[in-house]
């Protein structure tokens, strides 16, 4: 609600003494393709110390040393996962943003698929219901017309013909 | 002493409410039309006293009284004036007396609007608005005094956190507080209806303009609040899944869900029961908002545990009113008859889909907003869930969602022709196409980006559409249908203003995949690249501002060797706070904008500086601004329009039930 105090007054008062930010280009790594894997993958990993910001957007000492092992580890030739797991490894998985699939995330990840579901079916069984109830819709009777056009509502949308 | 008799007017203020939540209930069940009538001048009163409360407080931080706990704590004598009064609300204690000042205004709305509707309804929706009052009334007085004195007042106060230091601040609290507590109008109205068993189409009529009023202000108010991010955090990030967001998203996605399932109660009595459901959705989830924010909770539910006076209590209003109205809904839903039968392919059944896909999208935000801390306190783990996992979850709903909603648009009510309505989009799904092609020309950004974007133009085109196919109709000639356009009623205008804004906000965020950054050390009088444009700093220096001392440089924005823009990005610190923050230099180039922070500054004269350009960028807030409108529009039609509802109540006399 408060956005007012939101993640930066938290961010601020952690960091900003510091007076830098975030990625500073001597970080950066010569390779371009290398280096936008960095940022792919860091913009992925949690800095620990800030609320809910990654370590790409986080200007806290400990963020920038996370950026600086993970171009590290990727210099060493690891993919983007075995750089995640090693960084999880050390900090467990509070540090992915992107939750790790397993069966403590599986209601998370499989949330919006059964409100889908679970809406669809309570929508199909009301639908029944009220056909069940009145046979099948018929055009709009002279009554509703008479209601819709009191109501004023009468020719929109479609219904002009 | 004008402190404490802000003080005291709040405690009258409780007793008010407390008044409120019983006589006007009372005089409704007694049947007894003088007890009912107390509701009004009370719910006004109420509302005058917490001005006056808030007022108090606002005096004391502008003239800087440094004998009060919450002026020492956010407020400096150097702060500009204008910091001083927005900088109330910039914590705790002034924050929750806003919400409640914003909730007893919503009741003296209430009060003031409702001359037209039956008494009974009024009496009932004004008591459940005292209740709610009352309840949060007693939570700043026991756990909240924002008036609390200190015995020896320190010669200077603390200042406000920089990065509230803000006009940003100044306008995107109260805007949100309009929407988030506005939606407790609708949450009264929804109880009230229940408590007296009246649910019918002018049930629908009465609440929709508020529902309208409090989504406005929220869609606003959000819009607000992430510009204000975008140019405040230094590197343009404008929304971060954070669950303060979070808070303010789900009231959204419910209250939009609402708006267009009471258009179906309203004009073809049909979802009643879900109607009554999301209204009470939608303040519920302010209220899970509220605490999730406030009870710091979301710092860490160790935190909480250990410090739990606030949280609790608010906790224990949440699940007062929420269970409440949810026992009432389910004691009393179940004896609403079904009617306003309809076809699947039909305006209404379209709105029952985009229904679905709203809910579904609010489920999942609360759903990953709450499952890290549910999940820690029951097994003392810990993830995160960030916006890798929304991105991913929600995206595949609002396409779909955005697909659906000029066809929707399109089909007549009760039973529609699918078949026509395509037709009738031919130019939307070509200019989609047609986007998809140029957008798809452009290298650098994803996939998604592309379709998003082909996605977004359709909606724009088919949103638009609607509005020149109904003004066109057949064989009409020019001036005719230029008549006929200005003709359309303004909920016509609402509606497509509403859908172009969301396709405009999502061609935005789409181009979000096109945008270049250049993250670089700078010296003066060199040129960097940026897209499309060189950046060249030009000057370097250091002045002071009334309670800050900053850092600047003066870069010009060059295209094609011209200068076509100036910006001065700084750095400022806050002595007071020893804090830092920086100040963005944008400029707006077409839709698109340039944007460049400061870093670190290095002895031999260079400055770290992130340079980016962001095409499309403002389409993002355009879009926000466009939907407002059209809320404003709809809210502006005569048939919609609060205090009306009494002609309608009589045209359709009460047959409903």
């Amino acid at each position: 609600m408060k956005q007012a105090l939101k993640t930066l007054t938290l961010a601020a008062s952690l960091l900003a003494p510091l007076a830098a930010f975030a990625l500073d280009p001597s970080e950066k790594l010569a390779d371009p393709a290398l280096e936008a894997r960095a940022r792919g993958v860091a913009s992925e990993l949690r800095c620990l110390v800030c609320q809910n910001q990654s370590i790409d957007d986080s200007d806290a000492p400990l963020a920038k040393d996370l950026r600086t092992l993970v171009r590290e580890q990727l210099k060493l030739g690891m993919t983007d996962q075995q750089v995640r797991n090693f960084v999880v490894s050390r900090y467990g998985d509070f540090v992915l943003l992107r939750p790790p699939f397993k069966p403590e995330t599986l209601l998370l990840w499989f949330a919006p698929l059964l409100a889908l579901l679970g809406g669809a079916a309570a929508i199909w069984r009301a639908v029944r219901a009220s056909a069940a109830d009145d046979g099948a819709p018929t055009a709009l009777s002279e009554a509703e017309r008479e209601k819709l056009r009191e109501l004023g509502v009468e020719g929109e949308g479609a219904s002009e013909s | 002493m004008i402190v404490e008799t802000g003080h005291f007017a709040l405690v009258l203020a409780f007793a008010l409410a407390l008044a409120q939540a019983i006589i006007p209930f009372a005089g409704a069940r007694l049947g007894d039309a003088s007890l009912m009538r107390v509701a009004r001048p009370v719910a006004m009163t109420q509302f005058l006293l917490i001005a006056l409360a808030y007022g108090a407080l606002t005096y004391a931080h502008v003239v800087s009284d440094f004998s009060l706990v919450n002026v020492i704590e956010n407020s400096h004598s150097l702060k500009p004036l204008v910091y001083k009064i927005s900088g109330v609300w910039g914590n705790h204690e002034g924050s929750m007396l806003l919400w409640v000042l914003v909730l007893s205004f919503c009741g003296a709305l209430i009060a003031a609007f409702s001359a037209s509707i039956p008494i009974k309804l009024r009496a009932d929706t004004l008591a459940v608005q005292g209740l709610l009052g009352a309840a949060f009334l007693l939570f700043i007085l026991l756990t909240s005094n924002p008036f609390a004195r200190v015995a020896q007042a320190p010669w200077e106060g603390r200042d406000l956190n920089p990065i509230l230091q803000d006009p940003g601040l100044a306008i995107h609290p109260p805007l949100l507080y309009l929407g988030y507590v506005g939606f407790s109008i609708v949450f009264s109205f929804a109880a009230a209806a229940l408590i007296g068993g009246r649910i019918d189409a002018a049930w629908a009529r009465i609440v929709r303009p508020w529902t309208l009023a409090a989504w406005l202000s929220l869609t606003l108010g959000i819009a607000m609040g992430s510009y204000w991010a975008y140019y405040t955090l230094g590197w343009g990030g404008f929304w971060f899944w954070d669950p303060v967001e979070n808070a303010s998203l789900m009231p959204w996605l419910a209250g939009t869900a609402l708006l267009h399932s009471a258009a179906v109660m309203e004009k073809r009595e049909a979802l009643k029961i879900w109607t009554i459901f999301l209204s009470i959705l939608a303040f519920s989830l302010s209220l899970l908002g509220t605490f999730l924010v406030r009870s710091g909770v979301l710092t860490s539910v160790h935190a909480f545990a250990s410090d739990p006076e606030r949280g609790v209590f608010i906790l224990a209003i949440l699940v007062f009113f929420i269970g409440g109205a949810l026992a009432l809904f389910a004691l009393r839903a179940g004896a609403l008859p079904i009617s306003g039968i309809f076809a699947p392919i039909s305006r209404e059944g379209a709105l029952v889909v985009n229904n679905l896909l709203l809910t579904v999208s609010c489920a999942t935000v609360v759903v990953g907003t709450l499952y890290p801390l549910a999940l820690e306190a029951i097994t003392g783990e810990k993830i995160s869930v960030g916006a890798p996992f929304f991105n991913t979850v929600l995206i595949p709903i609002a396409l779909p969602l955005a697909l659906l909603m000029p066809i929707g648009q399109m089909l007549a009510w009760k039973r529609g022709d699918l078949l026509a309505a395509l037709q009738r989009l031919r130019a939307a799904f070509l200019a989609g196409l047609l986007a998809l092609g140029v957008f798809g020309a452009f290298e650098g950004a994803p996939y998604l980006s592309v379709v998003a974007a082909g996605v977004a133009v359709y909606l724009i085109v088919g949103s638009i559409s609607e509005l020149l196919q109904r003004a066109g109709g057949r064989g009409a000639s020019a001036r005719a249908a230029v008549a006929r356009f200005f003709q359309l009623p303004l909920s016509a205008f609402g509606t497509a203003f509403a859908h172009a804004g969301m396709g405009l906000t999502l061609l935005g965020l789409a181009a979000t995949g096109w945008g270049v950054e250049n993250i670089t050390t700078m010296s003066v009088g060199n040129s960097y690249e940026v897209g499309p444009y060189h950046i060249v700093l030009t000057e370097m220096s250091a002045r002071n501002g009334p309670n800050y001392s900053e850092t600047y440089a003066v870069m010009d924005v060059r295209r094609d060797g011209e200068v076509v823009a100036r910006i001065e990005p700084a750095k400022r610190f806050y002595q007071a706070r020893k804090m830092a923050r920086t100040e963005a230099g944008i400029v707006t180039l077409g839709l698109g904008q340039v944007y460049a922070a400061l870093g670190e500054a290095h002895g031999d004269g260079t400055i770290d500086a992130r340079l980016y350009y962001k095409p499309l960028v403002t389409l993002i807030w355009i879009g926000a601004l466009a939907m407002a409108l059209g809320g404003a529009f709809s809210l502006a039609d005569r048939r919609l329009r609060i205090g009306v509802a009494r002609r309608a109540t009589a045209a359709i006399p009460q047959a409903a039930e």
